[in-house]
């Protein structure tokens, strides 16, 4: 297990200024799960931090655009975007359409034209859809790798970060993805920092119209609050203390599969792909 | 006689010097924010003010009031006739006898002042002030031998030309010590600053027994929220500061002081003195903030406070006891300054340590500071059957329930009030849902902004019904709804009167309309609220009760408006700055010194602090649960 380095930006003082590194965070508007509020979202105030993180280290903290794509008229939404900016932002840019609207053209044309070096997001909404579509469709639009639900950004040398991603039970996977590409950041990342009420109230809310289709497959849908799934009891047959703790703690052991180290990656790329053709994922 | 052109010279150049001085220091206010002020009615109100308000305060120490009333007093009437005699040269032999008298007073004034600094108690200031009294000595002493004459009892010139140059050298010295010291900053600083304070004090309903506790609002347009620099403090609250003679008593009753946190309120002030007039704290001889040495610390008139001057744990380490301010004699408003700083930590930095952010955030989101969703709010009382305003519109009373409905224990103390209630036939009924967090801990946590949301949104609440009074058990919210509302609440609160429920309770057995057995149990104390008691003066409503069931109260030593708090103001239990002890410990130890087996409460936060408090220790119980335990409960209770 790799220790947790979620404050090895910290530690080692992350330093970027040599780097003309441009980063994006894209937010939605956040939805409190007991009062229903708009809010912050967890995860995309997240995917600010990191972002501030990182475009701190690069000693400019311009090279951080916030973007949301949506309604920012509406005051309840208006209020929510500013609680991302008062964590210190001085602007936060809005590809306004309606609140109806699909995101997905509008952010793409926007990331395609300025072509930033990292777009981090959250792993899902908090609100609407909150399918997690957002990172993978954006991807596609602009041929770029996707990395999920990553936890930290530790290091950016030639072109390549070395990124830590969050996996189940506090673990993490070291990963080295070549610039540009766009990021999913999970719970496990940062808390951002605190929202100021003055930097909030006095940031700039940066309207862009934009071109937008309204995305008629969710308007048909409505609304229902989730309920709440029954769990599955595990029935632990345990005898010692000892036992019980490593059941508890045990990965889930998948049934099947293999893991596939000393092969060339070549055949690790056929057994992938087989295993996808196999499961009716690619046709 | 020789060199008799020198005395004269020596007075006139340390007025003219003194008058420059003061121009100065004037300047230094002068650079705080526009605030206005009556200045003829001020001015006029000032000799009053000193002679009652501020004296009262001195009054509580008995060998120091009349130190400071001889010196003092014998100070003021000196001058003013060493002026006429010495320097305009009126050679009355009526006048040299009063002057004498009155450098007599000052002298043996002096003379205490001299023993009390002996063997000065670790309050007191150091450094400049061992030498006050020497000077207070020398002033008198040596204008003394210097007006013999004009009263005829020496000959004129009598003592020669080196008695005359050794007065000089005495009298040089008292005059720079008081007048120079005056206005250069000097000990004698407080006596300008003290009487201009006092004339231009921002809380001016304070003075003739008036009690003036509310936090004032911020403007939220502003171009900085909060304190940054001494600048922004308003020009009368720095000239506060300036008054402050170190006396150490607001250091004596804080509490986290004696906890061992990074604060010390005296310190604190003479941090804005030196953020105020730039320079750092080398200079300052009284306590450290405990564990922070002093000579650290550097500030000027345009830098960033919590930059090198203060550090915010000090900041974020006071309770808002008001403990400091109820006992400064120079009627110095420490927790306005140290909330104004926080403003700009929480507000402008988003700084607001541990789980600060955190609880705003719930308060912005959910009205509650724990998250819980507001339409849980009434989950308590699900088996009361309380009537609500949305439905009857119009009552007598409005139980204003507070954050305690989400909270176990607190709901204890709500549903023996609610007991209570029913058993007078009350006309009353709950907000239910539609009642938020009164917004007291947001604003001591520095966020107006959420403070000023939620009071608005409950203010338009209130607006929509009926009543004539609101009761509530939690003094925070007490304090809030009845000192700090009536801001955005364009004199709605004119009509409605705004009661604790000890003080309702109070009035409920007085007028026989709750029936009580006499209490059976063993001792018991009463511990003051912070914000029922200095905050709202409200000492003896709780007594009484406790008296109408026969207990005998085991008076603690500090209690009334020496209370000492229970920690769990201000947001102290929220932001959490370690020290050596905790301040709810201390106040346990005052308890048990009292024997006592029992703690009476008016307050849901205290009982929650002195809970916290491990075992064994004495119960605690809000009065409201004590009452309902002698409630002779009516044995029909027919009402439709
Ligand atoms: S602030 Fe007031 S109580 Fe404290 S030392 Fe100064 S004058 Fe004394
Ligand atoms: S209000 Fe209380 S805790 Fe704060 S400085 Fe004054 S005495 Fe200390």
């Amino acid at each position: 297990m790799q220790p947790d380095s979620s404050t090895a930006l910290d530690d080692k003082g992350l330093d970027l200024t040599e780097l003309d590194l441009k980063i994006v965070s894209l937010i939605s508007i956040g939805k409190h799960p007991t009062s229903g509020r708009a809010r912050r979202a967890e995860q995309d105030g997240r995917a600010v931090e990191l972002g501030m993180v990182l475009a701190e280290a690069t000693g400019d903290k311009q090279n951080l655009t916030v973007i949301h794509a949506g309604d920012s008229q509406l005051e309840a939404q208006q209020a929510a975007l500013r609680s991302y900016a008062g964590m210190g932002l001085g602007a936060v840019r809005v590809l306004q359409m309606r609140d109806s609207a699909d995101a997905i053209n509008p952010l793409s044309e926007y990331l395609y034209k300025h072509a930033p070096d990292i777009i981090l997001t959250g792993v899902h909404a908090e609100s609407g859809e909150s399918s997690g579509m957002v990172p993978y469709l954006l991807g596609e639009a602009l041929g770029w790798p996707v990395v999920p639900r990553i936890a930290n950004i530790v290091s950016i040398k030639n072109g390549v970060a070395e990124i830590l991603q969050a996996l189940p039970r506090g673990q993490r996977r070291a990963l080295a993805v070549r610039l540009p590409f766009i990021a999913s950041v999970d719970n496990a990342a940062p808390a951002p920092r605190q929202s100021a009420f003055g930097p909030a109230s006095r940031a700039l809310m940066d309207q862009k119209v934009s071109q937008s289709d309204v995305d008629g497959v969710r308007n048909a849908w409505s609304e229902l609050p989730a309920r709440k799934r029954p769990k599955r009891l595990k029935v632990v047959k345990a005898k010692t203390g000892a036992a019980r703790l490593k059941a508890a703690t045990a990965k889930p052991q998948g049934a099947g599969g293999k893991v596939m180290k000393e092969q060339s990656a070549a055949e690790q790329a056929q057994a992938i792909f087989d295993l996808l053709l196999e499961e009716g994922v690619l046709r | 006689m020789a060199f008799e052109w020198l005395n004269p010279l020596l007075i006139a150049t340390a007025l003219l010097l003194a008058v420059v001085g003061a121009v100065r220091r004037v300047n230094l206010w002068r650079a705080g924010q526009p605030e206005s002020v009556d200045f003829v009615a001020g001015l006029i109100a000032m000799p009053g003010r000193y002679l009652h308000d501020l004296h009262d305060i001195v009054e509580r120490d008995k060998y120091m009031s009349k130190t400071h009333a001889a010196t003092g007093g014998g100070f003021v009437l000196s001058l003013l006739m060493i002026i006429l005699v010495h320097l305009l040269g009126i050679n009355n032999q009526v006048l040299g006898w009063a002057l004498l008298a009155s450098l007599a007073l000052m002298f043996v004034g002096a003379v205490f002042v001299f023993k009390r600094r002996l063997n000065p108690p670790s309050r007191l200031s150091k450094g400049p002030w061992m030498r006050l009294p020497k000077s207070l000595l020398a002033f008198s002493g040596a204008f003394f031998i210097l007006t013999l004459p004009v009263a005829g009892v020496l000959p004129e010139g009598a003592g020669g030309a080196l008695l005359t140059i050794v007065l000089s050298i005495f009298i040089a010295m008292g005059l720079s010590e008081m007048l120079l010291g005056m206005t250069w900053g000097g000990p004698m600083k407080h006596a300008f600053a003290g009487a201009l304070h006092l004339a231009f004090h921002r809380r001016p309903e304070r003075f003739g027994g008036g009690r003036s506790t509310g936090l004032k609002p911020v403007a939220l347009d502003q171009r900085v929220l909060g304190v940054q620099k001494p600048e922004d403090f308003k020009w009368n609250q720095l000239l506060g500061f300036d008054a402050c003679v170190q006396c150490g008593k607001c250091e004596a009753v804080c509490p986290a002081f004696a906890a061992g946190q990074p604060l010390n309120p005296k310190k604190l002030i003479q941090d804005m003195v030196v953020g105020m007039a730039g320079g750092s704290d080398a200079q300052y001889a009284g306590s450290p903030y405990p564990g922070k040495d002093v000579g650290q610390a550097n500030g000027g008139p345009l830098l960033t406070m919590t930059e090198g001057l203060i550090d915010p744990e000090t900041l974020w380490s006071c309770t808002t006891c008001r403990a400091c301010v109820e006992e400064c004699p120079m009627m110095i408003e420490h927790v306005d300054a140290i909330v104004d700083m926080r403003r700009f930590l929480t507000m402008e930095k988003g700084s607001t340590p541990n789980k600060g952010a955190e609880v705003l955030d719930n308060l912005i989101a959910t009205d509650n500071p724990n998250g819980h969703a507001p339409t849980s709010r009434m989950n308590w009382a699900a088996d009361q059957n309380l009537p609500l305003l949305s439905d009857v519109k119009e009552t007598d009373v409005v139980f204003w329930v507070s954050d305690g409905a989400f909270d176990m224990r607190s709901q204890r103390i709500l549903r023996a009030f609610v007991k209570l209630l029913k058993a007078a036939n009350v006309d009353f009924a709950v907000l239910g849902d539609e009642e938020l967090d009164s917004g007291d801990v947001a604003r001591r946590l520095g966020d107006d902004a959420t403070f000023q949301s939620l009071a608005k949104r409950n203010i338009a609440t209130l607006r929509q019904y009926k009543f004539k009074r609101i009761v509530t058990t939690d003094p925070h919210a007490y304090h809030c709804l009845r000192n700090e509302y009536a801001d955005f609440a364009d004199g709605l609160f004119d009509t409605i009167e705004v009661l604790h429920h000890t003080t309702y309770l109070n009035e409920l057995v007085q007028a026989g309309k709750l029936k009580l057995n006499s209490y059976k149990g063993g001792t018991v104390t009463y511990h003051d609220p912070c914000y029922l008691g200095r905050y709202n003066g409200e000492y003896e409503a709780p007594r009484e009760l406790l008296r109408s069931l026969g207990i005998k109260i085991a008076e603690m030593e500090r209690s009334g408006f020496r209370s000492r708090c229970c920690g769990g103001g201000g947001g102290a239990p929220i932001t959490d700055i370690p020290g050596e002890r905790r301040i709810a410990d201390m106040r346990m130890d005052d308890v048990q010194t009292t024997g006592a087996e029992l703690i009476a409460v008016g307050c849901q936060q205290c009982t929650a602090m002195l809970e916290g408090v491990v075992e064994p220790r004495p119960q605690v119980k809000d009065i409201a649960e004590i009452l309902v335990e002698s409630l002779v409960e009516p044995l029909v209770q027919e009402r439709h």
